[in-house]
């Protein structure tokens, strides 16, 4: 008995060390990748920090010998986008002015969408719905002539709430999949309680099913902001002097350069236009992975 | 008094199909009405159609002498029970159960009073400011049901309440329900595919197959006098005894032949002066086939069968026999000499007999 369990106990142990081994590959190649992912991000706050004079004779990935915020300011209110030289600050609130309205109203009536199509089936219900998706997967280039025409006859075009119509309507598609998927796991049994208990079609909407949809509400926000923040299509497309999105201030930034071209004060523009999604992300990012497996309603 | 709930020449199609076919079912103010079928025969499909909760494609409806055929669910003065009792998961029990009246208006105080009432009344005080997923199964049953009691409704609708329960849980619900409806002497509908639930609950039981009623009977009725092989093989169990038998008539009264695989046929008669064609199917239930000499009547036979199977039950004991080419099942005492292999003697209380018809399955008796 003994000679037997002696063998065993060794390759136990043997197993053991082998995957220590392989945990610590494991976690060392993870770091590299890491590492390899955060470099941009490093090279960008580095050279924003630098001044020009460092940048030109400095190596790229070295730390700033001196910090300097000179580079931020700049690209906050002074930078020049074309002939203007106000820096990205207009053009920043310009942004939120669009996204904010533009992502509550695409949630909203997603959520609405969702709703009709998931829990009040009529008919046609399904081809509705698969048009709607269908939405999600047209390339937005294709919709931008007959779009701007829309926008022309209706008299929003150029204006910033001509840019909230637009990104409400394509981010439809997507705010509409979101919630109905989440909503066809509830069943359908609480809709038919709450209509004999007297509930009309909006009261329970707001009393039964908004209050259960905290996590798919997070999961469309957070999808439409970064959506809509981080366009540049339609922002340089349908956006005039004025009422252009931060994006689009962006790229004015970094094209419009005379002389010298400012790496610091580009990567420092950058930064600010990317912050607002990255806080989003660190915000409410443990809702959205937890809003997209989320799936059925226990009663 | 006018009936309670008068459902007339009720159809209900989906697109093609007929999924209800002709239904007419009226009950009095009190009844307890149970809809009893296999999955998929239509009977949660006419619960929904009596709630309002789906279109009747023809037909009237009426609910306390008023039609109710095209009326909303909310105005038809009904409550209902689910079978997944549907509580509002982010809602208290106390917000649960007075949503319907906060939904219709009805002042602070009298939903404090009648939320009060219905707590004390089904023992859920101590529940109130719990959510539903704090709740047992029983517990979840109980708000459900108080959801539907505080509403104090003309009649109340109940879809396969008590399926999610164990069986243990299922049988004390069973009779907590029952109860109710004596208290209460309310009025209601309840859709179940246990025949025992429908037979221990009824006042009046529908046994519906295909969305075409099969029978409208009190629940003696329906498990005494059967109006077809399917009433007679779906309620009761073990399930009634259908076996194949060649008739001739004898005297004033009928004899009754049925053969068997191994020894001579069984030869039984029924003193009844019958008309009856010349193939049947015989249907008997286990508990009037007896042990010889326990049972005693005008129409008691005794043969000798032999005994293929012994299964004690406890209270009971089956035996089971070869007649007609069908395993026979007989309800003995418990403590039966019957041993498998050997000829017992047999009592057969041919006045409980049932006949049906071979092709059609119509009673003939």
């Amino acid at each position: 008995m003994t000679d037997l369990s002696m063998p065993q106990t060794q390759t136990r142990t043997q197993s053991a060390t082998g995957k220590i081994a392989l945990r610590w590959l494991l976690y060392v190649l993870l770091g590299l990748f890491a590492l390899y992912y955060l470099m941009p991000l490093f090279v960008m706050l580095t050279t924003s920090l630098k001044s020009l004079e460092e940048i030109r004779t400095g190596s790229l990935i070295s730390l700033p010998r001196e910090v300097s915020f000179d580079a931020w300011k700049t690209a906050w209110s002074g930078a020049c986008t074309g002939i203007q030289c106000e820096g990205l600050r207009p053009y920043f609130w310009n942004s939120v002015l669009i996204a904010v309205p533009a992502v509550f109203l695409s949630t909203l009536i997603g959520a609405l969408n969702g709703y009709v199509v998931a829990q009040w089936r009529f008919k046609g219900a399904n081809i509705i719905f698969s048009l709607m998706l269908f939405g999600c997967f047209i390339p937005f280039q294709v919709v931008l002539l007959p779009m701007a025409r829309l926008l022309g006859m209706m008299g929003i075009a150029g204006t910033i709430p001509g840019l909230i119509f637009v990104h409400v309507i394509y981010g439809l598609g997507f705010t509409t999949l979101f919630f109905r998927n989440y909503y066809v796991t509830i069943p359908s049994e609480l809709t038919k309680a709450a209509r004999v208990d007297g509930a009309g079609f909006l009261r329970i909407f707001w009393s039964i099913f908004m209050p259960l949809s905290l996590p798919i509400i997070v999961v469309t926000v957070i999808w439409q902001f970064t959506q809509i923040w981080n366009d540049f299509l339609f922002g340089v497309s349908f956006s005039q002097a004025g009422t252009q999105p931060v994006t689009v201030a962006l790229n004015n930034i970094v094209n419009s350069t005379t002389g010298v071209k400012e790496y610091n004060v580009d990567m420092a523009a950058a930064i600010i236009a990317g912050l607002p999604t990255l806080l989003v992300y660190v915000v409410a990012g443990k809702y959205f992975i937890r809003g997209l497996t989320a799936g059925s309603v226990k009663g | 008094m006018a009936p309670i709930l008068d459902i007339n020449k009720l159809y209900k199609n989906y697109g093609a199909t007929e999924i209800l076919k002709d239904i007419n079912i009226s009950i009095e103010p009190g009844d307890f009405l149970v809809l009893v079928g296999p999955s998929g025969c239509g009977k949660s499909t006419l619960l929904n159609c009596i709630a309002g909760l789906e279109e009747i494609t023809d037909g009237t409806l009426a609910i306390g002498g008023k039609d109710m055929t095209h009326v909303s669910p909310k105005d038809r003065d009904i409550a209902m029970v689910f079978q997944s009792y549907a509580l509002y998961p982010t809602m208290s029990v106390a917000k649960n159960i007075t949503f319907g009246m906060k939904v219709r208006g009805v002042d602070q105080a009298t939903q404090e009073a009648k939320l009060n009432d219905v707590a004390s009344l089904l023992q859920i005080e101590p529940l109130l400011n719990r959510r539903p997923s704090q709740l047992s199964g029983g517990q979840r049953q109980r708000v459900a049901m108080g959801r539907a009691l505080v509403r104090d409704p003309k009649l109340f609708l109940f879809d396969e309440p008590l399926s999610n329960l164990d069986a243990k849980l299922r049988v004390e619900m069973r009779t907590e329900i029952k109860k109710l409806h004596q208290t209460l002497d309310a009025s209601i509908v309840y859709v179940t595919h246990d025949q025992i639930e429908a037979m221990t609950l009824a006042t009046k039981i529908v046994v519906l197959k295909g969305g075409i009623v099969q029978q409208i009977g009190s629940p003696a009725e329906i498990y005494n006098n059967p109006a077809n092989l399917f009433v007679a093989d779906f309620m009761g169990s073990p399930a009634m005894n259908l076996i194949p038998a060649q008739v001739t008539k004898h005297g004033s009264g009928t004899q009754i032949v049925i053969s068997r695989e191994a020894g001579e046929t069984l030869v039984l008669n029924d003193a009844r002066d019958l008309a009856l064609p010349e193939d049947v199917i015989l249907g008997l239930r286990p508990e009037d086939i007896a042990e010889a000499g326990f049972r005693a009547g005008d129409g008691v036979q005794e043969a000798a069968c032999m005994v293929d199977m012994v299964e004690p039950a406890g209270a009971d004991t089956y035996v089971v026999s070869e007649l007609g080419g069908k395993q026979v099942t007989a309800r003995l005492h418990a403590e039966t000499s019957a041993q498998a292999g050997k000829m017992l003697n047999l009592a057969f209380d041919m006045s409980k007999v049932s006949y049906f018809a071979k092709e059609t399955g119509e009673r003939l008796n």
